[in-house]
């Protein structure tokens, strides 16, 4: 049915249109509605590239992304962990430009007219739209942590965007003297990968453990609690007996501050000195969602049917950026808010059908070798929010055979959704 | 083979369905035990039908259904009857055929071990490398209703953007089982197998579980048709 409005559509004059029951089509002046895509990683990718699939070239598809090479910030954490290399993370857009016809421009974003409807890149270029989609990540909250800022991220890096930034914190860990202290300064709810700290924590005790078993790892931790919590203590006493020092809200975990010169960690008075400081801030959503006037606080708003934001109906906001509800931010919720994000935007461009949102996310984490967990739900779009519709969580005390097989499985997503992202 | 294709099941697919029942017994253990069948059975490349019917791509198999073989009429009933060859299946017939299939043609005698008879099932499941169906997938169990759903490709197409996420749109499977080309009644069934919980899978369980007899019916229809 969809396929005779489309073909109606495309062979119509304006005029014509008129009379079908389609959404009003916004067709750009070569014929074509564009979409402009801000953002390379799990929710942008995903966008283009199920919106040049399905429509089959009837949308113009620009992708805006600063990186030729992007890496996944999930699994880097295996990195630090020594169980992936570096170029396992690293993708490129090659095939999106090739075979999918998709518009791939490294710049980065800089503004956005929403009135005019055009974006401006930092090389200059502007691009005009007919939908915007935003998929720009997270930035840091100025001053979360005392005595931090990214103007220091090479002495205490977050490691929270995949790179540099986690070799450079690899590399630190690696350095460690014997004996010597990693620190981590969790963030506070909401922020990207809610089991991506504590998985971090694993790992680096994992590869410490083999090089430097005397080590310490202590985490301040702002929250009382955290994702998968029972899943990760019961491992890291199993795997990592004595080696780390979970600080949380009780015990003034969240009372923090760091000097990045005299590399000390200050948790509730008490001073530490420390070998390697992992400071995780406080999140929001990427700037360009500021610049678009789609933020509302620290995140961006949006509808649950079509992640539309609730500021510009033909502004829409995906992943780590949206407020969209109950999903967690990961990079599997984003590829999810995606697809139904392309549908909408396709339905609206050119009458094709839009079938009801359905949303889902699983985050699988590794706590020592072929002990993998994972928790996962499934949601709805309601009038207030993306609404969970009830999930699953791994359980303690499950038997080897199960925790390896969680892992394989997660090594199956990995290279699922980065074909799925990346064609 | 009458059930036509099934699909590949990867060897992280085939150990988390072990997983979840017991630990995945050795093959090659099995190849001692295979012994005592190869007066009659062949098996691997160029396997012929002797004086028992050739064994590749037992898993999934209608009883009695290879081609060119004379069965007994209680083996071939029982295949026009539904049975399928699978791990459980063949775990109670070979502990005891005449009792299984009484009166079938197969003279010998059982294995009365249990883990031989898995050790023997694995043996055999290895050259069966497409094999999907449990026995507790029996597509008899569904209702007939569920299976005669016609699925909207259309539809299937935009519900199957959930499954990619993990299982790959061109079929390969690295780490995750490849669900394209199924046969729809297989998907359906599989699918039906995980609503019902009689699969244990949590993340197939929660997708499965909340998808309509119409939307598995869709996706079954989409999936189908991809090579």
């Amino acid at each position: 049915m969809f396929k005779l409005n489309r073909r109606l559509f495309l062979g119509s004059s304006a005029a014509a249109l008129g009379t079908l029951a389609a959404p009003a089509v916004m067709a750009a002046a070569h014929g074509k509605p564009r979409v402009v895509v801000i953002g390379g990683g799990a929710g942008g990718a995903t966008a283009a590239r199920y919106l040049a699939k399905d429509s089959d070239g009837a949308i113009d598809v620009t992708l805006v992304e600063p990186s030729r090479t992007y890496f996944t910030c999930f699994f880097s954490n295996l990195y630090l962990g020594g169980f992936k290399q570096m170029d396992d993370l690293g993708h490129t857009y090659g095939t999106l430009a090739s075979d999918y016809g998709i518009n791939v421009i490294h710049d980065w974003a800089v503004d956005v007219d929403p009135d005019g409807k055009t974006v401006t890149l930092a090389g200059g270029a502007m691009l005009g739209y007919d939908k915007l989609i935003l998929s720009p990540g997270i930035d840091f909250v100025d001053g979360a942590v005392e005595g931090w800022s990214v103007d220091v991220q090479n002495k205490m890096p977050h490691a929270y965007k995949a790179g540099s930034q986690t070799e450079l914190l690899k590399s630190q860990i690696m350095a460690m003297p014997e004996g010597g202290t990693f620190a981590m300064v969790a963030p506070p709810n909401p922020y990207r990968c809610p089991p991506g700290p504590y998985e971090r924590i694993s790992m680096v005790a994992h590869a410490l453990k083999a090089n430097n078993p005397t080590a310490k790892i202590i985490v301040a931790d702002p929250k009382p609690k955290f994702s998968k919590q029972g899943l990760f203590q019961e491992g890291w006493n199993k795997h990592y007996a004595g080696m780390v020092d979970w600080i949380g809200e009780d015990f003034g975990g969240g009372n923090v501050s760091v000097d990045a010169d005299a590399m000390t960690v200050t948790i509730d008075g008490e001073e530490t000195k420390v070998d390697v400081c992992n400071v995780i801030p406080a999140m929001k959503a990427g700037r360009i969602a500021d610049m678009a006037g789609v933020t509302d606080g620290n995140w961006a708003p949006v509808n649950a049917a079509d992640l539309s934001s609730k500021a510009n109906a033909d502004i829409h906001v995906l992943g780590d950026s949206a407020q969209q509800g109950d999903m967690p931010k990961s990079g599997f919720s984003a590829n999810s808010q995606a697809k139904v994000c392309a549908n909408a935007v396709r339905g609206a461009l050119t009458g094709s059908t839009v079938f009801p949102a359905k949303f889902s996310n699983t985050c699988w984490s590794l706590i020592a070798e072929n002990d993998g967990v994972k928790v996962g739900a499934t949601y709805e779009a309601t009038p207030e929010k993306i609404a969970s519709q009830g999930g699953f969580i791994s359980q303690t005390g499950e038997d080897s055979a199960t925790r390896k097989a969680t892992y394989e499985e997660s090594e199956g997503w990995y290279s699922g959704i980065v074909a799925d992202m990346f064609g | 083979m009458i059930r036509g294709r099934f699909l590949s099941v990867t060897t992280a697919a085939a150990t988390l369905i072990a997983a979840a029942t017991h630990a995945e017994p050795d093959p090659d253990a099995g190849a001692t035990l295979f012994n005592q069948c190869k007066a009659c059975h062949q098996i691997g490349e160029g396997a012929k039908n002797r004086v028992g019917p050739q064994l590749n791509d037992l898993n999934g198999r209608v009883a009695g259904s290879v081609d060119g073989f004379r069965y007994s009429k209680p083996m071939a009933n029982a295949g026009e009857n539904g049975l399928v060859w699978t791990d459980e299946t063949l775990n109670a017939f070979l502990e005891d055929p005449q009792s299984y299939i009484p009166k079938t043609k197969m003279g010998f005698r059982g294995i009365k071990d249990a883990e031989d008879r898995a050790k023997l099932i694995a043996y055999l499941d290895s050259f069966s490398p497409d094999m999907l169906l449990h026995s507790s997938d029996n597509p008899h169990d569904l209702d007939p209703a569920i299976l005669a759903i016609k699925g909207d490709v259309a539809y299937g197409e935009y519900l199957s953007g959930e499954c990619k996420t993990c299982h790959q749109e061109d079929g390969s499977a690295q780490g995750m089982p490849s669900i394209t080309g199924w046969a729809e009644e297989d998907f359906v069934t599989v699918m039906h197998a995980y609503k019902n919980k009689s699969r244990t899978h949590p993340v197939m369980q929660m997708m499965a579980g909340r998808l309509s007899n119409e939307e598995i019916a869709a996706l079954a229809a989409y999936f189908g048709g991809l090579e």
